[in-house]
């Protein structure tokens, strides 16, 4: 048995120890390969149908698992009756939490995981697992379910995250007592964690300041809607070995989770993970598979458990609903004297670091002397809280960048002048701790102030907005093997998931490094049993460390290349250099030695040593953090609130974009997404405490036609720490949207909004408070 | 569960009359289907119109347009004729869920689905369209908002079915409009909604007027109070305020996740007076 921590999210205080220091010698400034745009080796098979997907895998003889969910918010489960469902012909296995015993050994992280999978003793929201089904056909298995009789004595509630602190509300949790208060607080509350960041005297600064706006906030609770649901199929034999075939963000993480909650080792769960029909960060959380798992294996046979859309959006996580209050105080020539934020966030039944992530990117983007950010993570009857895309930074850029609108034009400052004047920069003591290396804030700053579309004239009832974004990006453990085979092709395997063309661009990496062409090298996702330990693909992680670990095994490939083309030649290794993607000899004395090639070289491989391979494994540290500035029109109909985006552009630091297309790709997503949840997105609660409005009709994403072409400027401030300057792009896209929105609303019609979705029963609300006042 | 597709109408209805348990037609399938599949209904017997020859026809009468009850939506909005006599009611019905959808859809499902917020169901109560029904007893034509009445409820009896819907024959100078407010642009589902049809004198001048409400009420809304706000004016300004304030008047919504009772209420106004003015125009007023 091992002992796991969890790990399911960019950790931005990188605790671990860079096991490989990236040389800056080796840094790359001119490429070849890296920048261009060729085509992605997953892109024929997706759009032709032939990619597999989590729903894709079959297995022979499998059965298909179905989960009874709790129709209540708060409850305690005093029977479940399986008996008349086991009677079902075509029923071969029933599980509740008495089939899952508690193996975490005291690990806090694990135990709510496994008790978010399946309910043990009580239920904590209106979908919460707690029951599960194989059946033979999925209509067999639906009629199981409703056979099983589960006693509920139903408690009360509070979905609301301010409901949630008052003294009166429901406490989820007898034994939680708010950490990181001292002394521990005496009373239970649903109060998890508090967090505070920040430096200098905050209290000093205000008294400094000429002018001073203090705001309250609101976002609803918003799902990554990623069109794939969660579908696995398990396989436990009895000999304690297991398969897992699933769509996931990572497999190892999920390999890791399962195997404990599951009671297997680690080496005896083989996962393999499918092409990912989007993730943003809703599948870097176990929900359906350690049910599956079990399922399998009391059945002992396959089992396929697809979640329907009901269940992805009633017990998948969802990102945090929220309440924050934002105090920044300036002097008149623009100087931002202090700056505060107090963040509640909505964990869902289980501790979380939601709140804590807002906290630290709240001021993020600016050079402050005195900040202080509080963060509090509320427990609520709302499924768990999840990553999605940059976690929280959106939120509390929606308040951090509408105050800093307001502040500017209260002194009479242009926008972007004044977060010019007061932007974070190079050896800036940023907010959460850490001084700034190199970074792009001031850069994309500069851009935005002189891109068209800032001087672009605006119709009637339009208004223009813009905000800027940060996220920290993570690097992580990353194994990866590069094996050249008989003909000199290239097969790099690598154990990051690609969500967002990454093959290609780790593809790209290696055959710059190795001075070959992209064609002639295959980036594959491996499963858990041919790498090492990946972390999973999040915090914009998977080009940046697994690039990083590529051209590593490459510089290692090349290693070996030399050795063997120093024994064809019979000269010494030292004697021989790596060039575009040849083996030649220098120094005197060796004549006229045609170069070798790669291809050369391993075709002569069985006689030099054998196949020629590199290999990886590495802390990838030095992520580089990334900034956004955003700038958006908006048209608002004044007579119903109703409002479009008519042009909208992002400007990004990318470090170095490695594939331009998929860099724009990943701006072009997170915006849109953005602009969904800026506008009508939102889980809708009724009192009773369950979710309205479960499904793509009435949980409103943009579709196509409810977007404009989203224009994208790539700006490429190198990070130091990776050999090509790479730094994650797939996040920050979404942090500025909310706030460039609301800007921009608010610069159409005069009144601020606060409250995300800006819906137009809210927007016309606001217009007409603005037309009494 | 048994699925049948006669191809009469006679047999259709003998198949309703006879059946034991719950009966349900299929014409496009896109309410039955979906409703099946996320388990709200568990039908026993599906009688499928599409083969029902005289149900998949549009025909041009001298009382006006008879559209068979399996005509998918998108065909009315090819139907050259029909466009041009009742564009409001075409518009609408090409206004359901996706182009994919409205490939499959049906104005006559759209009715017998009873959903308040239908998008045809406006249209048509404005155009003053009527339901053919065949049952077992015969015949019977009834005004179409006689079909719904409430929420997935409607006054069908058992082994009726709407055979066709009939759209009457135009008077010159008449034009009819549908406006739906959705905070998208498409696939999405009103959350209030207008349907205005309306004819005109040769000084421009209202002489017959229908103002239907969808999303407001349990069912469709026809407003007289509205139509006749307008009916002897040129649709001049205070013509439209009144025709607002009677729109807003009629509204008995409710607060849902789709939209509040304010909001509904206010925007009904604002749809009323827009769709007023398309028809007005469509009909040839300046």
């Amino acid at each position: 048995m091992v002992t796991l921590t969890e790990n399911t999210l960019a950790n931005p205080k990188e605790r671990v120890t860079p096991t490989v220091v990236h040389n800056p010698g080796l840094a790359k400034e001119a490429f070849k390969s890296v920048g261009t745009r060729p085509l992605r080796p997953d892109g024929l098979d997706k759009v032709t149908g032939r990619a597999k997907y989590g729903a894709d895998f079959n297995a022979p003889g499998q059965l298909v698992g179905k989960i009874l969910r709790s129709p209540h918010a708060h409850a305690k489960i005093k029977k479940i009756d399986t008996s008349k469902a086991e009677k079902l012909a075509g029923v071969k296995a029933i599980i509740t939490a008495a089939d899952l015993p508690d193996l975490t050994n005291g690990d806090k992280g694990m135990y709510d995981i496994l008790d978010n999978c399946m309910a043990r003793g009580k239920v904590f929201y209106d979908g919460h697992a707690v029951a599960a089904v194989a059946a033979i056909d999925a209509a067999t298995a639906k009629a199981a379910l409703k056979l099983i009789k589960v006693d509920y004595e139903i408690l009360p509630h509070v979905t609301d995250v301010d409901e949630a602190m008052k003294a009166k509300a429901p406490v989820l949790f007898a034994d939680c007592f708010t950490e990181g208060v001292e002394p521990k607080p005496k009373k239970a509350s649903n109060i998890a964690k508090q967090t505070e960041f920040g430096h200098g005297d905050v209290e000093a600064g205000f008294a400094e300041a000429d002018v001073i706006v203090e705001r309250s906030f609101k976002t609803e609770q918003t799902h990554q809607g990623y069109i794939e649901p969660h579908a696995c199929v398990a396989s436990v034999s009895p000999d304690g070995t297991g398969e897992l075939w699933v769509c996931t963000q990572g497999h190892f993480v999920y390999r890791n989770h399962c195997a404990m909650l599951l009671g297997m080792d680690v080496a005896k769960l083989r996962v393999t993970s499918s092409e990912i029909g989007g993730g943003f960060g809703g599948k870097t959380h176990v929900w359906g598979e350690p049910i599956a798992l079990a399922l399998s294996r009391k059945a002992n046979k396959p089992v396929k458990l697809v979640m329907t859309r009901d269940e992805v959006f009633r017990a998948s996580g969802p990102t945090s609903a929220s309440s924050v209050d934002v105090k920044i105080g300036v002097k008149k020539d623009g100087t931002i004297t202090a700056a505060s934020a107090e963040l509640r966030f909505a964990s869902g039944p289980y501790i979380s670091m939601w709140a804590e992530l807002g906290a630290m990117t709240s001021f993020a983007c600016y050079d402050l002397k005195n900040v202080r950010t509080r963060g509090y993570e509320v427990l609520v009857n709302r499924p768990k809280s999840a990553a999605y895309r940059a976690p929280s930074a959106p939120i509390a850029a929606f308040a951090v960048e509408s105050v800093v609108d307001e502040i500017a034009s209260k002194i009479g400052m242009d926008p972007v002048e004044f977060r010019i004047k007061n932007a974070a920069k190079q050896g800036t003591k940023s907010s959460y701790g850490p001084v700034y290396g190199p970074i792009g804030i001031g850069a994309t700053l500069e851009a935005a102030k002189n891109h068209p579309h800032m001087s672009a004239p605006l119709g009637p009832n339009q208004g223009r907005g813009m905000a800027c974004g940060f996220w920290f990006n993570f690097g992580g453990q990353t194994c990866t093997d590069l094996n050249v085979g008989p003909d000199g092709s290239v097969t790099l395997t690598v154990g990051t998931v690609d969500v967002g063309g990454s093959r290609a661009s780790l593809g790209l990496c290696v055959a710059e490094e190795l001075g070959i062409p992209y064609n002639q090298v295959k980036c594959l996702v491996a499963d858990t049993g041919t790498l090492g330990h990946n972390d999973m693909t999040d915090g914009s992680r998977g080009t940046f460390s697994s690039s990083m670990a590529g051209i590593f095994a490459a510089r290692n490939a090349i290693t070996v290349l030399r050795e063997r083309a120093a024994k064809m030649w019979e000269i010494p290794v030292d004697d021989v250099v790596w060039e575009d993607g040849h083996a030649k000899a220098t120094g005197s004395g060796h004549g006229n030695l045609a170069p070798l090639s790669l291809k050369e070289i391993a075709a002569a491989a069985a006689n030099t040593g054998g196949p020629v391979a590199g290999h990886a494994e590495i802390v990838a540290d030095g992520a580089g953090v990334s900034f956004a500035t955003h700038i958006a029109d908006v048209e608002v109909d004044p007579e119903t609130g109703r409002s479009k985006i008519v042009r909208y552009t992002v400007i990004q630091d990318a470090g170095k974009a490695v594939h331009p297309t998929y860099v724009e790709g990943q701006y072009q997503g997170g915006a849109a997404q953005g602009i969904g949840w800026a506008l009508n997105e939102e889980y809708i609660y009724g009192k009773d405490g369950r979710l309205q409005n479960a499904g793509f009709l009435d949980y409103r994403i943009p579709v196509c036609s409810d977007l404009p072409m989203i224009d994208t400027q790539i700006l490429e401030i190198p990070n130091p720490n990776h050999p090509y300057g790479v730094r994650g792009v797939g996040e920050t896209s979404i942090v500025p949207p909310l706030a460039t929105i609301a800007n921009a609303m608010s610069n159409a019609f005069g009144v601020r909004m606060t409250h995300v979705p800006m819906s137009p029963p809210r927007v016309l609300k606001a217009l007409e408070a603005a037309a009494k006042a | 569960m048994q699925y049948e597709a006669p191809e009469t109408t006679k047999a259709a209805v003998s198949l309703l009359a006879k059946a034991k348990g719950s009966a349900y037609v299929l014409a496009g399938g896109s309410d039955l289907l979906v409703r099946m599949k996320g388990g709200f209904i568990e039908p026993d017997l599906i009688v499928d119109i599409k083969r029902i020859k005289a149900m998949r026809e549009v025909k041009k009468t001298a009382s006006g347009f008879s559209i068979g009850a399996a005509v998918p939506c998108a065909e009315l909005g090819e139907n050259k004729a029909l466009v041009k006599a009742w564009p409001g009611v075409v518009e609408a019905a090409n206004l359901i869920g996706s182009k994919q959808v409205q490939g499959r859809c049906t104005i006559s499902g759209n009715l017998c689905n009873a959903g308040p917020a239908a998008d045809s169901v406006p249209a048509m109560v404005a155009a003053g369209a009527k339901a053919v029904i065949q049952g077992p007893k015969g015949k019977r034509t009834v005004p179409v908002e006689a079909i719904p009445v409430g929420p997935g409820k409607n006054s069908l009896k058992k082994g009726e079915l709407v055979e066709a819907i009939v759209l009457p024959a135009r008077k010159p100078k008449s034009g009819d409009a549908y406006l739906r407010f959705i905070p998208r642009t498409e696939m999405d589902i009103a959350v209030v909604s207008c349907g205005v049809n309306l004819t005109i004198d040769g000084k421009g001048v209202v002489t017959a007027a229908r103002v239907a409400l969808g999303a407001v009420a349990p069912t469709v809304l026809l407003v007289e109070a509205a139509a006749k706000a307008i009916i002897g004016s040129k649709l001049d300004d205070a013509a439209l305020d009144k025709l607002g304030a009677a729109a807003s008047a009629a509204c008995r919504p409710i607060d849902d996740k789709r939209g509040t009772i304010e909001f509904r209420t206010k925007v009904a106004a604002v749809l009323a007076k827009r769709a007023a003015q398309i028809a007005y125009t469509r009909a040839g007023g300046k």
